[in-house]
């Protein structure tokens, strides 16, 4: 498929090591068998990486700039001529937001509050591109909501 | 701060979630969710109207089970109705199922949009901020119909508070990329460029993105930008590590903000603006010297946002190209990375480095790197990080370094990965081809591809060889030489069979003087590897060995011999069996003169691009950026090679004109099979009716009609029209018919149709053009009941275009059937660039009387474009590059059609070249470009087309390399509208 429009993200996936998926978040219009597909392309092209290994992978057209925290990959889909380590520290930049938010998050927060999760996304990343990046008013605003009824 | 409880205010929800985690199976799964589903239907449908807490915990329920991979058909007007909930965590949920769905169920958009309407006017800006997100999330065309015009307005009001500002410029940048058309420009757009100085760097984060998307389409009405991010970015990197409190991050200053900065600065060239320029350049040096400073953290986050930046002002200063001074200092902090113990950053110094090799500012600075490179070629453990060390050993090539390049790569292809292998081979193959001092290198490098990785060796690599040791008579003897020593080895890879027996089979008689490589043992060597190899390598071995019978005659009765054997004549492949027969039979009754006019040497291949570099770019894909695609490096190329290759019809140095447009031909695809064979040939030489089927194709068309479509040289030619002289010359046609140039005029963008009819006959076209090559099919009906006589037509060359253009026909039966159709096949070749089209001239007679007629055929210059893309930028460069009064040409003229802008596009897209979105400020004008492909030379085209609809007149714009052509494409193309 081919994908108009260049530098921003494609999707995020945060995926654990069994291949499930914790996040799915699309910023291109893909239908429900091509997002089965992609998902699991890059749990394949992702999981098989050790450590020693660049945080970043050819994917298709693409690239996908991915972190591993303990069990989950959080992963970034990005043209290819974007800014590798900007989206690399962008990963972890949201890892802090979550970990903050969520008190020492780990995998079943996310599965249990999917959909604050969703939030916490949409406050830093929006239409593809880079929103807010500062953790101190991303969690203000997340409190703030979080207070409302 | 407080942590968020699990569920935390929809309990159900939680005890579901727990549920399907306890399922053991996946029956069990389907069970507990169908459960559920039964349960929620059952509240939705109930008489007891649900309570908002309800409704959203089960719509939360659903969209669970959905994001489960399971189909959701109800549920819908629920999550509509939350929306209009004045509760925040109830709308929430509406539009996150709304968000997540709509992919699966557009209908639903209709239905929200009233909702997000009031959300919008709410001025309750978490309201205003989720009906935002939802637009943003959706970024539907109906949505962009909808809204499109009220998100500017919120964008720029003073009122709007920051965090609503960041929304809507991400939402309308969203809009713009999904419908720009639904984006009004307007007073806006200034006030969109100033929010670079807002207070709040959220919202200067959100508006660079709008901004560097709005900017690529309208590049002046947003250069005022530039000055703005470049203060901007002068004020972040000048600051102090703790200067910016919440958008520091590990010490740095605001990476992402810079980040998006500098991206946008390279959207543009650099800033006229002395002062700014010079504030721009001193910011790039303070990153360079920040790099070089200790760091302010051990954390990976730390160096990581910095080297972000880093990376990012590398890019913008290659993206200049203009400041030597910046180009060696970022090669030299590269290099600095190269050895890094971050393997991240000795992958991305490997990357960037790739592109400084192509400015001729630093080219040589990254040369200085080579030992390196080629240790991490040989040590690094990811192997995208060895690709890209091969990547940039391609890019730094030039004459200086390519033997050791070349030898380090074939070194590393023995333990490359399978996966990079036939990329490797490609780059060897076209670097031993284009530093090739002398070719017995070339020879000798391409031989080692095919002893070390001869399964990834394709066949676009070992035509090349064939084709260049066909073309250079001063190393066809070594050749022969060194492929029938590396053919002694004892098992050696099919593909060297292949090499050699078609070197041997050509060549041969260069070595046959030694005795130990006289003819007979060439030929007992070459037949002892024949019963191991496949069926095409064998069909080409009795190629050879027909052509052995004509260069050695002493080696005729052993090589009849073979071909007589049962396990050749009758062989179960019918290609084989035809082959032994055929080639028996010609050396049985065929004379020594018949013999050798058949079997003589290949003629010299028409120069081309070379195919190896058209399968490496489409194994890349289009810019790839490597060096050899680039023209800059080509231009400086060429003269280097141009020692080496003082005749410019054997190697694929494009001519300095390609480099016009900085891109090679992609490569013909196979051509379709010719239609003229072995059997037409047989026929010839046995002067037996012409009636006899066709066999199988030429041992030399198989490996022709592989790469090349046909061409007059190629041995084609034999099977042509042999009486060429016969044509009539133009004084004895008559001159074309009066329509005739309206009829052209139909065929200029399209290829297809009827050309000619009247009460007699009808004349269709068919035809397919690729690069310098054209096939063409012509049709000629006879309408009436009554037989055609002496029907006969021909192509006629008035004035020079016999040494432009080369058309062979071939002869059609001389009787045309009442009712019937013949066709009539024509091989074109255009030589060099024409302005006139041949006449095709056609005489018959009806009833005994003598009819004929002369039309214009439907070939002219632009048939032979090339269309190819670029970037707006390449495109005005490349535009101010032909700026000279002749290179133009130029034409205002009425419309003659509807201007109807599909059938605009459609024209030009039929005329040749390619239609460049986003290039011209105006969305009405038409931008082209592509490259005319002759035989002698290319000649790029750019044009332009601004239509006037008020006045109905176009303005049609030509620019060339050639004079005459710009001129005549200009002239053909304005008739078309």
């Amino acid at each position: 498929k081919k994908l108009a429009g260049r530098g921003s993200i494609r999707f995020i996936l945060i995926q654990n090591r069994a291949g499930k998926t914790r996040l799915a978040k699309w910023y291109m219009q893909f239908d429900d068998d091509e997002k089965q597909k992609l998902i699991e392309e890059v749990h394949a092209v992702v999981t098989v990486r050790d450590a020693k290994h660049t945080n970043f992978v050819e994917f298709r057209n693409f690239k996908i700039i991915y972190r591993r925290y303990a069990g989950l990959y959080f992963c970034i889909c990005v043209d290819v001529n974007d800014n590798n380590l900007a989206y690399l520290e962008a990963i972890h930049n949201f890892v802090e937001v979550l970990n903050e938010y969520f008190h020492n998050v780990c995998e079943l927060d996310l599965v249990f509050n999917f959909y604050k999760v969703y939030t916490v996304v949409d406050e830093m990343f929006l239409a593809g591109e880079i929103r807010e990046t500062s953790q101190t008013k991303v969690l203000k605003q997340l409190l703030m909501l979080q207070s409302l009824e | 701060m407080p942590a968020v409880s699990k569920g935390d205010g929809m309990r159900g929800l939680a005890v579901f979630i727990s549920d399907i985690r306890n399922c053991k199976s996946k029956e069990a799964e389907i069970k507990r969710i169908n459960k559920e589903l039964a349960n929620i239907r059952s509240k939705f449908k109930g008489d007891k109207a649900l309570d908002g807490y309800s409704k959203k915990k089960y719509v939360c329920k659903l969209l669970f089970i959905f994001l489960l991979g399971h189909d959701i058909d109800f549920g819908h007007m629920e999550a509509v109705n939350l929306l209009s909930s004045n509760k925040y965590t109830e709308k929430q949920i509406g539009y996150l199922f709304i968000s997540v769905l709509v992919n699966s169920n557009s209908e639903l958009i209709r239905l929200i949009n009233n909702a997000i309407k009031n959300d919008l006017a709410s001025r309750n800006p978490t309201f205003m901020c989720l009906a935002l997100h939802c637009i943003a999330n959706v970024g539907s065309r109906e949505m962009g119909e909808a809204f499109a015009a009220d998100i500017p307005r919120i964008l720029v009001a003073g009122d709007s508070m920051d965090s609503v500002k960041q929304s809507a410029a991400l939402c309308l940048l969203r809009l713009y990329k999904a419908s720009p058309d639904l984006v009004p420009m307007g007073e806006w757009t200034a006030r969109v460029v100033h929010l670079l100085n807002d207070q709040h760097m959220g919202v200067v984060t959100a508006a660079v993105s709008l901004i560097t998307c709005l900017c690529k389409k309208n590049p002046d009405d947003f250069k005022t930008c530039i000055s703005l991010a470049v203060s901007r970015l002068s004020r972040i990197v000048s600051s102090a590590s703790t200067d910016l409190q919440d958008y520091t991050y590990y010490f740095v200053p605001a990476p992402w903000l810079s980040v998006k900065l500098l991206r946008l600065l390279q959207c543009y060239p650099p800033p006229e603006d002395a002062a700014v320029k010079g504030r721009l350049v001193e910011c790039l040096e303070t990153v360079l010297n920040k790099a070089q400073e200790p760091p302010k953290s051990k954390k990976v986050q730390h160096s990581n946002a910095k080297n972000a930046i880093l990376f990012e002002t590398i890019s913008l200063i290659i993206h200049y190209d203009s400041e030597p001074n910046l180009l060696v200092r970022a090669c030299n902090q590269l290099g600095q990375f190269l050895q890094h113990r971050e393997t991240n950053l000795r992958y991305l110094a490997l990357e960037s480095m790739c592109t400084l090799a192509s400015s001729e500012f630093s080219h040589e600075a990254v040369k200085t790197h080579i030992d390196t490179v080629i240790n991490a070629l040989k040590t690094e453990r990811d192997v995208s990080v060895r690709q890209r060390a091969a990547d940039l050993l391609y890019a730094m090539c030039d004459r200086s370094n390519a033997k050791q390049i070349v030898s380090e790569m074939l070194r590393y292809l023995e333990t490359a990965d399978y996966a990079i292998r036939e990329e490797i081979v490609l780059k060897v193959a076209i670097l031993a081809e284009k530093y090739a001092v002398d070719y017995s290198w070339y020879v000798d490098t391409i031989l080692n591809l095919i002893r070390i990785a001869g399964d990834y060796v394709s066949e676009e690599v070992w035509y090349r060889v064939l084709q260049i040791v066909t073309n250079r008579d001063d190393v066809q003897g070594y050749a022969a030489k060194t492929v029938f020593e590396a053919l002694q080895a004892p098992a050696c890879h099919e593909n060297m069979v292949k090499v050699g027996g078609y070197i041997l089979g050509e060549f041969g008689n260069l070595i046959a003087g030694d005795p130990r490589s006289s003819p007979p043992v060439q030929f007992s060597l070459l037949h002892s590897k024949f019963h191991l190899c496949s069926v095409a390598t064998r069909a080409l071995l009795l190629s050879t060995y027909i052509k052995f019978i004509n260069l050695f005659p002493e080696t005729k009765a052993t090589i009849q011999g073979v071909l007589r054997a049962g396990s050749q004549l009758r062989n179960a492949d019918v290609e084989l069996q035809q082959r032994a027969v055929e080639y028996l039979t010609l050396s049985s009754v065929a004379s020594t003169d018949v013999l050798a006019t058949v079997l003589e040497e290949m003629p010299p291949f028409p120069e081309r691009e070379s195919s190896i570099l058209a399968k490496l770019k489409r194994k890349k894909g289009p810019g790839a950026g490597s060096a050899l695609d680039d023209g800059r490096r080509d231009a400086s190329s060429n003269d280097i090679n141009g020692g080496v290759e003082p005749t410019p019809s054997t190697v694929s140095t494009p001519s300095p004109s390609a480099d016009l447009l900085g891109l090679r031909a992609a490569p013909p695809p196979a051509a379709p099979p010719a239609p003229a064979s072995a059997g037409n040939l047989l026929v010839d030489v046995f002067d037996g009716p012409a009636a006899q089927p066709s066999l199988g194709a030429t041992p030399e068309e198989a490996f022709l009609s592989e790469l090349e479509p046909p061409a007059p040289e190629s041995p084609m030619a034999l099977l042509a029209d042999p009486a060429p002289a016969a044509d009539p010359g133009p004084e004895d046609i008559g001159p074309p018919i009066p329509e005739a140039d309206e009829l052209l005029n139909k065929f200029v963008c399209k290829n297809n149709g009827v050309l000619f009819e009247n009460q007699l006959l009808q004349i269709g076209v068919k035809s397919e053009f690729r690069q310098n090559l054209g096939r063409m099919y012509l049709f000629y009906g006879n309408k009436t009941s009554v037989q055609f006589q002496n029907f006969s037509p021909t192509v006629v060359h008035p004035g020079d275009l016999q040494t432009q253009l080369a058309v062979q026909t071939k002869r059609v039966a001389a009787q045309v059937d009442g009712g019937a159709q013949v066709q009539q096949v024509l091989n074109i070749e255009c030589l060099r660039d024409f302005l006139t089209p041949p006449l095709l001239s056609v005489r018959f007679r009806y009833g005994g009387a003598p009819q004929s007629l002369t039309l214009k055929l439907p070939v002219t210059i632009n048939k032979f474009f090339q269309p190819t893309e670029m970037a707006a930028q390449d495109f005005f460069q490349r535009w101010k590059q032909l700026s000279l009064p002749q290179q133009e040409a130029q034409k205002i003229f009425k419309a003659n059609h509807p201007m109807d802008a599909e059938v605009t596009k459609a024209k030009l897209l039929g005329f040749g070249s390619a239609l460049l979105d986003n290039v011209d400020p105006n969305p009405e004008n038409f931008v082209g470009a592509g490259i005319i492909q002759t035989k002698a030379l290319q000649v790029g085209c750019l044009l332009r087309l601004e239509p006037n609809a008020q006045a109905q007149m176009y303005r049609l714009t030509l620019r060339t390399s050639k004079e005459p052509v710009s001129r005549h494409l200009c002239e053909l193309l304005a008739q078309q509208f």
